[in-house]
């Protein structure tokens, strides 16, 4: 690993470092155990990308991450970091190296927040200045107010200790983060917006990341790649998430996902990632028989009807259509509309409620982007390959 | 004059000769003033800050002694067990006949003083530094090892540091009962506030039993305080934490 | 070494003596103790048992560590002269501060949910108190009642300045008895002392309820070591 590349990185467009993981033929047994922790465990994660570790308990997911920074040492195979064997390395060197967040996170009590989250650099011998630089910098990165670096943790409440606990892992830049149920102990609406903060914040400083949880939906969440193990640490699958939703390799990995796991994959992508519908459209005050001709041409048996400045007001039936020329008070009004960021599964739940009818996506700017309907939905679930697929376009939009 | 060599303490009262002075003194009234102002350069000062050398003496090394018995035993649990029940047996011998047993040993010298007063502070000092280190949960230990810290800038960064409140309270225990015991020492040597605690148990001189059992509850009491304060200045975030 | 040799020898020598001074220095410790139970741990109890008073509960404990033997009794002596009265006040001040505060402490901290699930089944209030509360917090009562006897034997050792009777009679009297009496003395209050602290951990095992056992005691803390609790406050 590129020691000098992480400790000189510096400043928010200063990332420049993330190291690959590899994983080959790892194995490990605890003593005074009968049967291994971690069995003949293989795969690696590109640089910059996020891999979930998920399993049920005790299948030896946090066993496997302890062996990446050598808090565990393995029985047989190796770990490479950046293509070198952590098992070459000193072990406090190659921690310094690698972020790592616990579940209880493990604050310091007795320092400042500060205090905390310069503990690496420290460490490493950074000059004050440097530190003090990095953790202001740290502080506004996971949005925390920079005065309380000068609180002590008991202070803070759950989610800004977790926040704390993430600036502290990534404080000396580390070219890979090991994160350990890191937003377990917190209540689902704060954990959302930790998950979404984190996905943010990886955006911008694409680390490689080993997460671990086992909770399904956080891994489908936050993983570009997910690694299922089974009980005594077997790799039952490892793929993306669209993947392995779509093609659960055997019975143990479609029971993890969960029969509902179709409903998953639709909350994979968004309506932007689907070629949605044409509808035909009128405006108020056309003539009812250029409107039942437009509507004939598409085989359709409604239209959406627009007013002056093309934003949609109503759904008109063709049948309704009387002679006289569009009105308003003729259309039925939108009760449900989607956009182009609803997810399809959110979109889903919406056609379904207003009884199979396809739903009006709009244009961020209010303008109508199409229809979306149910075969649209269910056509997206078939597994689809290469480009155009649903997980392509959420890669790029990352 | 050393306190074995002293006549038996008779039941009654002797009259004893106060020699000149105010009546107040003559008639050994319970509290003299002027004799306290006349006796402290001479008698209960030196005495206070014999007491006060006999106490940090004591502590100073017992603390320095249980330190490395605590660590050694932090590393190693099995040294718990033989050096609890050591300094168990130590703690529970009475002062009286731990100073007596000493000076077939050490003579009837301050030495014999100090390692009986040594001796009590090691069973708080050795229990409350050990527990205060296993205290520190594991998830911090584990964070900081996970960070890179050694084994030795975990105990000096992490878990030192965050024992501290249960290291000074039990240090606040081992001054305040060596600052007692430290009286009883007058049996084997004539120094502290023992003597003048002494010498007015012989002649029953009420002024000089009250002066001298004053201070020594005065300097218990300071030395207590002075530790609090210590506490708090040294562990900011312990208050934070419990309010 | 011949010191000790020739305090043994007092020993056999005297041991009509020792006995007597031995029985009288039990006498004085147990006078002293039961009225300090008498005081402290209805006090003690009460207050626990209402979550009241932790203050005076628990400082009680702090000042009475504070209090330098040899002073109180000096102020004893000062006040009262030299008598078994002086001497009996003396070791029940120190002895009241141990067990109130154990008594407190433990009745304090029975778990809530025990007691809630007693007052849920309808149990009055002394009820809960008898049935409940007493029960699980007897070890650490117990425990404070030891700390106090182990000290009251101490000290009653040095009341022997100020009237008491007891061993301490042969130790602050070298006088008379010569360097082999205060040894072979010495060596007795230490032996009294240390069966008596053996006897009490022997005690407190057996009342200990067998629920609390498994829990409470941790392995390979010595039982001496549970005498001085750890006080972080
Ligand atoms: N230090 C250890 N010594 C012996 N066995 C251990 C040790 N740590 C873990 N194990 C065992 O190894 C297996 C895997 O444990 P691990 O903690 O890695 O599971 P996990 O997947 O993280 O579980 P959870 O989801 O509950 O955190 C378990 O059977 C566990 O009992
Ligand atoms: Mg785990």
């Amino acid at each position: 690993m590129n020691s000098a590349n992480t400790a000189q990185a510096e400043g928010p467009n200063a990332y420049p470092s993330a190291a690959p993981l590899e994983f080959r033929n790892v194995s490990k047994r605890y003593p005074r155990s009968d049967r291994p922790a971690i069995a003949d465990l293989s795969f690696s994660v590109p640089a910059g990308e996020i891999c979930v570790l998920v399993g049920p308990s005790g299948c030896g997911k946090t066993t496997a991450m302890r062996l990446v920074n050598r808090m565990t040492d393995l029985t047989s195979g190796d770990i490479l970091l950046d293509g070198e064997s952590v098992t070459q390395r000193k072990p406090a060197e190659l921690r310094r190296e690698i972020g790592y967040v616990i579940q209880q996170i493990g604050l310091f009590p007795h320092q400042t927040i500060a205090q905390n989250i310069a503990t690496v650099p420290k460490l490493l011998g950074w000059e004050k200045d440097r530190t003090q630089r990095r953790v202001t910098e740290l502080l506004e990165l996971v949005s925390l107010p920079s005065e309380m670096g000068d609180r002590y943790p008991a202070e803070l409440s759950g989610g800004q200790r977790q926040r704390v606990g993430v600036a502290r892992a990534l404080a000396a830049d580390p070219p890979l983060m090991l994160m350990d149920e890191p937003f377990g102990a917190i209540d689902p609406i704060n954990r959302e917006r930790l998950q979404n903060e984190f996905l943010r914040l990886q955006a911008e400083i694409r680390k490689t990341v080993v997460f671990v949880t086992h909770d399904i939906d956080e891994a489908i969440k936050m993983g570009d790649r997910i690694a299922i193990l089974r009980e005594g640490g077997v790799l039952a699958q490892y793929a993306t998430p669209d993947e392995l939703l779509a093609r659960p390799a055997d019975d143990f990995v479609a029971r993890f996902v969960g029969a509902d796991r179709g409903l998953k994959r639709l909350t994979l992508s968004q309506l932007h990632d689907i070629v949605l519908l044409d509808v035909p459209t009128a405006h108020v005050g056309d003539a009812a028989s250029d409107a039942r001709e437009r509507a004939a041409q598409r085989d359709a048996d409604e239209l959406v009807v627009l007013d002056g400045g093309e934003q949609p007001i109503g759904r008109l039936p063709v049948a309704r259509l009387n002679g006289q020329p569009v009105s308003a008070d003729d259309a039925d009004p939108l009760t449900s509309t989607a956009s182009r960021e609803t997810s399809l599964r959110d979109a889903l739940s919406l056609v379904v409620a207003d009884r199979n009818r396809p739903l009006v996506v709009l244009e961020a700017d209010g303008r109508l982007a199409g229809l979306v309907s149910l075969e649209l939905i269910s056509a997206a679930l078939r597994p689809a390959d290469g480009a155009g697929s649903p997980e392509a376009a959420r890669g790029a939009q990352r | 004059m050393s306190g074995v060599l002293l006549a038996p303490l008779a039941a009654a009262p002797v009259i004893p000769d106060f020699g000149r002075g105010s009546t107040c003194i003559r008639d050994n009234k319970l509290f003299c003033w002027d004799w306290v102002q006349s006796n402290w350069g001479g008698t209960l000062r030196p005495a206070l800050i014999q007491h006060i050398e006999l106490t940090l003496i004591a502590v100073v090394v017992g603390f320095a002694i249980s330190f490395v018995l605590a660590l050694a035993a932090y590393r190693w649990s099995r040294l718990e067990p033989p050096v609890g029940i050591v300094a168990g047996i130590l703690y529970t011998i009475p002062s009286l006949a731990l100073f007596q047993l000493l000076v077939p040993v050490t003579g009837l010298s301050r030495t014999s003083a100090e390692i009986a007063l040594v001796s009590y502070t090691i069973l708080i000092l050795f229990s409350n530094i050990l527990e205060g280190l296993r205290n520190v949960p594991a998830d911090v230990r584990d964070a900081a090892e996970g960070m890179g810290l050694t084994r030795w800038q975990t105990l000096w960064r992490v878990e030192l540091p965050m024992a501290l409140p249960t290291i000074v309270a039990g240090l606040r225990i081992a001054v305040v009962t060596v600052v007692s015991l430290a009286t009883v020492a007058v049996f084997i040597v004539n120094e502290g506030l023992g003597a003048p605690i002494y010498a007015g148990l012989q002649n029953a001189f009420k002024t000089e039993l009250i002066a001298a059992g004053a201070l020594t509850v005065a300097l218990a009491l300071f030395a207590d305080g002075a530790l609090v304060l210590l506490q708090r200045v040294l562990t900011p975030w312990a208050r934070t934490a419990r309010s | 070494m011949n010191d000790f040799v020739d305090g043994i020898k007092f020993i056999g020598d005297n041991s009509g003596l020792l006995w007597h001074l031995t029985i009288k220095h039990l006498e004085l410790t147990g006078a002293a103790v039961g009225i300090a139970l008498l005081i402290a741990l209805p006090i003690g109890i009460w207050l626990g048992h209402l979550h009241r008073g932790s203050f005076v509960a628990i400082s009680i404990s702090n000042v009475g560590r504070a209090l330098p033997t040899l002073a109180l009794i000096s102020f004893g002596v000062a006040i009262l002269g030299i008598g078994f009265l002086n001497s009996m006040i003396a070791l029940v001040i120190l002895a009241v501060p141990p067990v109130l505060t154990n008594a407190y402490v433990a009745v304090e901290g029975v778990d809530r949910d025990a007691v809630e699930a007693a007052e849920g089944m309808g149990m009055t209030p002394l009820e809960v108190l008898l049935r409940v509360e007493l029960p699980l917090a007897l070890p650490l009562i117990f425990a404070g009642i030891r700390i106090a006897v182990v000290f009251v034997i101490a000290t009653a050792t040095i009341a022997s300045v100020a009237g008491g009777t007891g061993l301490g009679d042969i130790i602050v009297d070298q006088a008379t008895y010569r360097l082999p009496g205060v040894i072979g003395a010495s060596i007795c209050v230490a032996v009294l002392a240390l069966l008596a602290q053996l006897l009490f951990a022997l005690l407190q095992r057996a009342i200990t309820p067998r629920g609390l056992r498994v829990q409470k005691v941790r392995p390979g803390r010595p039982e001496s070591a549970a005498a001085v609790p750890v006080i972080t406050n």
